[in-house]
């Protein structure tokens, strides 16, 4: 119980994951589809977020850095958040925004061709 | 001098800065594109060379992006492996540019700008992929080459904006799981660099994160490369995908994505971890025996050109995955070897059905009854490729072949030879039988109703072009097979298998 209490955020991605791998591979409409894959690529953002999280901690900006005296201020890592995985997930973001495009692209081009959007429709069509 | 040392970015930058070209140019005359895509091509197959030619005569490279040290600065690092991949990735796609002309203008008219700005953002993705030596940054590439992928896949007739699609789900749970991967590498180590981690990661070897990372990362790549059983995303893509589109994926996305798989495997983590400390190499290679066997029978169930070809890739990329877990000197070779090979003979292949498309107008295995009286010097080049495809000597595939069975030799892996000779044997009758078509039954008339008969002559000079240069290249690199390994595979393998 201890455990899964201290590693609360991973087990939420996992979950979160699972929700967005079941839309995409179970669901039968393709706009549900591309929603279980933001939720899936979502999750592993916030996987990404929580690793980096840090309580009483602060952005890597060293206060008062300018002058002279810089030398004799100790810096602590401990008081400061890591900023690559946030910085990382910025681009993972905009890949993700970018898939979410072309995947909405071709559920549009596949409404207009089929006028539906239901997989198991589509299929009959195309039999 | 200059330009000699900035070749590594320049090969990257020049096809990224044709793609914005493109775009532009096609705005005000829709003529330009092609132009541009030839010789954005062009200028990134150069620097291409020029860094191979640096580093067989110097040794591998590493280029700073910006001049950022790493492990905190991207790192290019281009060794003999990849530099070979290099070569090939983009000497394939300048012939495929060459070829993309006639059969663009045929199948997508209206949309030339869009399709030449895509393919020439998607080598650019291809190409990174290949130079980077950072994880998170093959990450970003990775999604380029994917997402650019997936738009030319759907620019294709009706089937393929279904086929386009199953192919974006599958491939971003691909990429999501490399992502996946690198995030566990990097709480561990605290590092993204390919370099750094291959120094940090053996004190972790006995680590649980270490190999879901290793898990999640090859089966993020196994998805992408459409290995057994994970395929199921490639063949209506890559059947139903525009022919000049097919041409460019078709033989190089999984052709990269081995070589990802590969480079993780040998650079990240290392050949003592993957090799020796995890015991999963025999499964694998039964599960690559599975993947040849599957490929070649489904191919042999089809009636359809373009879509035996797709189940062929799946049969290949079986070859290379099963060579790499042999774990000895000779496995590791030949699948090095025929990253190259296949590279060039599906290349050779495609264009071949792509110009059946484009005389006949289909491609059932029925369209190609006569063409080797119509068009003798395209049947020619098609036959070379299938020479190859099969494994007969001098042309490039017989060489790559006879490592691959070498290296199961030494590995005493008689199952991965068994599959090897099955698969050749199935290569032989597929290709017989199109040959036998193609020039023992006389032109029919299917098409009822077609009340003009289709006068089929030669194929138009440009896909003649890049058809009879890959067709010799086969030839030509077949010969030197054992210069290519001697000077510049060997330099990569492994040491100590």
């Amino acid at each position: 119980m201890e455990y899964l209490i201290s590693h609360y955020n991973y087990w939420i991605y996992i979950l979160l994951m699972m929700v967005g791998l079941y839309a995409m591979l179970a669901k039968n409409n393709l706009v549900k589809k591309v929603i279980g894959m933001s939720i899936f690529q979502t999750a592993i953002i916030l996987f990404y977020v929580s690793i980096s999280a840090k309580r009483d901690a602060t952005i890597p900006i060293i206060a008062h850095g300018h002058g002279h005296d810089t030398a004799h201020a100790v810096v602590e890592a401990a008081h400061y958040a890591n900023p690559l995985p946030h910085v990382l997930m910025l681009t993972a973001i905009v890949v993700s925004v970018g898939t979410l495009g072309v995947a909405l692209a071709i559920c549009l081009a596949i409404h207009r061709r089929y006028n539906t959007l239901e997989e198991d429709e589509i299929q009959e069509q195309l039999q | 001098m200059m330009i000699v040392k900035q070749a590594p970015a320049l090969l990257i930058i020049i096809p990224l800065l044709g793609a914005f070209a493109i775009n532009i140019g096609g705005w005000f005359n829709k003529r330009a594109c092609y132009p541009l895509a030839i010789l954005a091509m062009l200028g990134s197959f150069v620097a291409c060379v020029i860094t191979l030619q640096q580093i067989v005569a110097t040794g591998p490279i590493s280029y700073r992006l910006g001049g950022w040290a790493p492990p905190f600065g991207i790192e290019y690092v281009i060794d003999h492996f990849n530099g070979l991949v290099l070569v090939t990735v983009s000497f394939v796609s300048l012939l495929a540019a060459i070829f993309a002309k006639q059969s663009v203008e045929q199948e997508l008219p209206h949309k030339m700008v869009q399709f030449y700005t895509l393919f020439v953002l998607l080598v650019t993705g291809l190409l990174g992929m290949t130079v980077t030596g950072d994880a998170f940054n093959l990450y970003v590439l990775l999604e380029i080459a994917a997402l650019t992928g997936y738009a030319l896949i759907a620019l294709g007739d009706n089937r393929a904006l279904v086929a386009g699609f199953n192919y974006v789900i599958l491939g971003t749970i691909g990429a999501s799981f490399y992502l996946l991967g690198v995030g566990h590498l990097y709480i561990m180590t605290g590092s993204l660099n390919m370099g750094d981690l291959y120094s940090i990661l053996p004190h972790l070897y006995t680590n649980r994160a270490i190999f879901v990372a290793f898990l999640l990362i090859l089966c993020g790549i196994w998805l992408k490369m459409a290995f057994f059983p994970l395929h199921t995303w490639l063949p209506n893509a890559y059947t139903f995908a525009p022919s000049a589109a097919g041409c460019l994926v078709a033989p190089l996305v999984t052709k990269v994505s081995v070589y990802i798989m590969m480079r993780i495997m040998l650079s990240v983590f290392s050949a003592d971890y993957v090799f020796n400390i995890l015991h999963l190499a025999d499964a694998i290679v039964w599960l690559a025996v599975a993947a040849i066997l599957f490929g070649s029978i489904l191919a042999l169930a089809q009636n359809d050109l373009k879509k035996m070809l797709t189940y062929l890739i799946v049969a290949e990329v079986g070859y290379m995955v099963g060579g790499f877990w042999l774990a000895t000197g000779y496995g590791i070779t030949g699948a090095i070897l025929h990253i190259v090979n296949d590279a060039l003979m599906t290349f050779c292949l495609f264009v071949f059905a792509g110009i059946v498309v484009y005389k006949t107008g289909g491609h059932k295995l029925s369209d190609l009854q006569g063409l080797y009286r119509k068009m003798p010097i395209t049947m020619a080049a098609f036959t070379i490729g299938a020479f190859s495809m099969i494994g007969v000597p001098p042309t490039a595939g017989f060489f790559s072949k006879w490592y691959l069975i070498l290296g199961a030799i030494q590995a005493g892996s008689y199952h991965y030879i068994a599959a090897l000779l099955i698969s050749s044997l199935v290569n032989a009758i597929l290709f017989f039988r199109i040959i036998e078509i193609a020039y023992f039954e006389p032109k029919m008339d299917h098409h009822a109703g077609h009340a003009e008969k289709i006068n089929i002559d030669e194929a138009p000079l440009s896909m003649l072009v890049s058809l009879i240069i890959v067709a010799l290249c086969l030839i030509i690199i077949g010969l030197y097979s054992g210069d290519i390994v001697a000077n510049i595979i060997l330099h990569s393998v492994p040491t100590g298998l």
